[in-house]
């Protein structure tokens, strides 16, 4: 790997972690498509490799924000385990069902909430 | 109880949505938690990264077996990562309340929008 290369790589890290520790998200809507826009990644080895990248990032906020005593554990509990279940069903169904046109209606849904945060 | 079991369906249904649409379980946890369960933006994103890991555990196990994942950039990404986690914790304490809930809002429409646009070029892959 060239030493370009690698300080892409971590760019692409420090930028990720930064957003998913503000916004409480992984880092992935960050990762992905920088890994396909700069590093020439394809979609599907971009966002395998980021679910890995982010194993990092959310246990490092994670324990950074125990430290302030902002972490729920019962909270975070109850639906990050119940989720594994609906991510394996979600990815199962993925491959059997055309989801073009409901990414449109999730996209719709996601929008709402967002403007109702908004104003 | 209620709201745990209420907590539990969402969670699933969050997760469901999450492997249908190759978005991350956060995006759907955050809102859930202070929506739901009441807790405050900031608590609630806390709380999401923890709740995130079982789900990018066992995808990245997968994703590990279909030989998807460079390991050498995940590591060099995920690394470089704990800096830019620091100084986002540091701002996410340092916003009031109202103005971090307004940022999220606006994530979830740019977030909204990346979803539209896979969508017409056709993928949609699982990412956290």
């Amino acid at each position: 790997m060239s030493r370009a290369a690698i300080l892409k790589l971590l760019g692409i890290g420090v930028v990720a972690g930064f957003f998913g520790a503000l916004f409480g998200v992984g880092g992935g809507i960050v990762i992905v498509p920088l890994l396909v826009l700069v590093c020439a990644f394809d979609q599907r080895r971009a966002a395998a490799t980021s679910l890995a990248a982010i194993l990092f990032s959310s246990i490092a906020a994670s324990i950074t924000y125990a430290f302030h005593g902002d972490v729920k554990p019962g909270a975070a509990a109850a639906v990050g385990i119940p989720a594994v279940f609906g991510v394996l069903a979600g990815t199962a169904l993925q491959q059997r069902i055309p989801v073009q046109k409901l990414s449109y209606a999730f996209a719709l849904l996601l929008a709402a909430v967002g403007v109702r945060l908004l104003v | 109880m209620t709201s745990l079991i209420l907590v539990a369906v969402i969670g699933v249904a969050g997760g469901t949505l999450a492997g249908l649409f190759g978005v991350g379980g956060g995006i759907v946890f955050v809102p859930t938690l202070t929506l739901v369960l009441g807790l405050t933006q900031l608590h609630a994103e806390a709380s999401s990264l923890l709740a995130i890991l079982p789900t990018a555990f066992v995808g990245t196990l997968r994703q590990r077996r279909y030989g998807n994942i460079d390991l050498r950039v995940a590591a060099l990404v995920g690394v470089a990562s704990i800096a830019g986690v620091q100084a986002g914790v540091v701002l996410a304490e340092a916003l009031p309340e109202g103005v971090l809930q307004r940022l999220f809002g606006a994530l979830l429409i740019v977030v909204a929008a990346q979803i539209a646009w896979r969508a017409r070029r056709g993928s949609g892959t699982l990412q956290e």
